[in-house]
């Protein structure tokens, strides 16, 4: 029982909520780029948290059902349709065997996720299957999705057929503001310095994928210009010699010698990450204590919005 | 010891701003110190040169208490530095032009012959400072100043595993094809990174490094492979 992939689309990758505690050994990370939308995708179906879901970037994955069982596609806005008939996003399907799935090139955003009611079956490399390519480790054999790959997934015969009234679903548009917690280097970019990295606006360079966001605008001076090589958290802002600044995200190399004004909120980056190049990014300070706030909020505000079920 | 803010769950701890055994002693010793008080709050710890980035899980605690109880944790940290814990890790090297593609260039620039260059690099007794870059890459250090050698100018895009490296006063064994831009002097049969085994690295950060010459049957026989 399975899902068969006729079309890989741009970048399809497995990934369950990350693979943590493990950079010890130099792993990285990996798990989905916006997690809000893979949380919600697996809330929907009814899986555990963290339950292994296709994480499609810029759109294109054909996928052919061999199982009766129920999907859900949250995320970017990547028309689908199952048997060319067009279906809502956020929403429960039941799929039957020899049924197609077909996500379309994103219109809105560029990540988003497919899961399957209890998910695919993947076994777990360092307690994960999320795919991190870079290191080959994850998913099936560290690959992205490959043409004829086969999918295993359980037979599941009733789920209720949820979905997120459209008000509260998130818009991805082509301009995100990032909240900043000030820290690592920080006191080695100047208050000028740090008032133009905070009052301008940047655009996402060609140079963005599942390590970083490179991005474009004016320059960010500092005073050193390398580091003894430390630890890199999720969402560090590395400011390398040519002052452009780095976003480093979910396969970011563990440890770096570059110095980094502070690390992005994770609720933005996720937007961030759903950005295409030439996307626009303004970055606001925020306490470490204001971060603190505003994750609690959000993950209150999560498990308090209402689901709604069909009939 | 300065502690500072890293990220929305993360704080990271200077222990030093040089590279030292005795500074990597130190942030051994707070690893070990911090891990333990932290117990379940704790998500992940990044052990470097002179920092420990500490991961913690802000939905048990936040900052305040991690930094409450990181300072309680360090105030009475004893840096043994016997070395009881640490393991001394035998690495063996095929030296050679064959297997070092960097090792006539390094011997010419550093004025030394071929074999002045391994007798120096295998004499001495690393410690391992930080892992990371890539999965299994061990920074070990310090090299002998006669035989540091700065990056290539431009880096290779295909560097073969197991080939043995200096960058500076660093030297590494490659776990895995990778691009690198460090001047290769030979080639360790003994995998770095292996998923499969228990444990997944034959090194961790703190352990002292030998490098062993072997020759090129004894190479092989150890299941090196020149590709």
């Amino acid at each position: 029982m399975s899902f068969r992939v006729v079309q890989t689309g741009i970048l399809s990758l497995l990934q369950d909520s990350g693979r943590m505690g493990q950079h010890r050994i130099g792993l990285t990370n990996g798990g989905p780029l916006d997690p809000v939308a893979f949380n919600w995708c697996n809330r929907l179906l009814q899986n555990t948290a963290g339950t292994t879901a296709i994480e499609v970037s810029f759109g294109g994955l054909q996928l052919e059902a061999q199982v009766d069982t129920f999907i859900c596609v949250t995320g970017a806005l990547m028309p689908l349709r199952i048997n060319k008939v067009k279906k809502d996003l956020w929403r429960v399907h039941a799929v039957k065997a020899g049924d197609i799935v077909a996500l379309d090139f994103a219109e809105e955003g560029s990540r988003s996720y497919l899961g399957v009611a209890d998910g695919f079956q993947i076994e777990p490399s360092f307690g994960s299957t999320s795919t991190v390519m870079r290191e080959k480790i994850g998913g099936l054999n560290g690959e992205p999705l490959q043409v004829n790959d086969s999918l295993p997934c359980a037979s599941v015969t009733q789920r209720r057929e949820l979905y997120l009234k459209r008000e509260h679903q998130p818009h991805y548009q082509d301009m995100v503001t990032v909240r900043v917690i000030p820290g690592y280097q920080e006191a080695h970019i100047s208050r000028v310095q740090q008032r133009l990295f905070f009052s301008q606006a940047y655009t996402v360079s060609q140079n963005c994928d599942r390590m970083g966001y490179r991005l474009e605008g004016p320059p960010i001076s500092c005073d050193i210009e390398g580091i003894l090589s430390e630890g890199i958290c999720y969402g560090a802002i590395q400011i390398p010699a040519d002052g452009q600044p780095i976003v480093l995200l979910n396969d970011r190399q563990t440890i770096g010698g570059y110095p980094k004004i502070g690390s992005a909120l994770s609720l933005d980056a996720a937007h961030l990450a759903q950005l295409k190049p030439g996307g626009t990014v303004h970055f606001a300070p925020i306490s470490h204590h204001g971060a603190h706030n505003a994750l609690h909020l959000a993950a209150s505000f999560y498990n308090r919005l209402p689901i709604s079920e069909l009939n | 010891m300065t502690l500072h803010s890293a990220g929305e769950n993360a704080l990271i701890l200077y222990l030093g701003d040089e590279t030292s055994a005795e500074v990597s002693a130190r942030v051994q010793a707070a690893a070990t110190a911090i891990e333990s008080a932290l117990g379940a709050e704790l998500v992940d710890l990044v052990p470097s040169y002179a920092s420990l980035l500490i991961i913690y899980d802000a939905f048990l605690t936040d900052h305040l208490h991690v930094r409450a109880k990181v300072h309680k944790a360090l105030a009475n940290l004893e840096t043994t530095e016997s070395g009881a814990e640490a393991s001394t890790v035998v690495l063996p090297v095929y030296y050679a032009p064959e297997s070092g593609e960097d090792l006539e260039a390094l011997a010419d620039r550093a004025k030394l012959s071929v074999d002045d260059v391994i007798q120096i690099h295998s004499q001495m007794e690393y410690r391992v400072y930080a892992i990371g870059f890539a999965p299994g890459f061990a920074y070990l250090g310090e090299v002998d100043p006669r035989i540091a050698a700065p990056r290539l100018t431009t880096p290779r895009t295909k560097v073969p595993r197991g080939a043995v490296a200096i960058a500076d006063r660093q030297t590494a064994v490659y776990p895995a094809v990778s691009p690198g831009g460090w001047n290769l002097i030979g080639r360790c049969p003994i995998r770095m990174f292996n998923p499969q085994s228990n444990p997944t690295m034959p090194v961790s950060v703190g352990d002292r490094v030998r490098f062993e010459p072997i020759d090129r049957q004894r190479f092989f026989d150890l299941g090196g492979e020149l590709s």
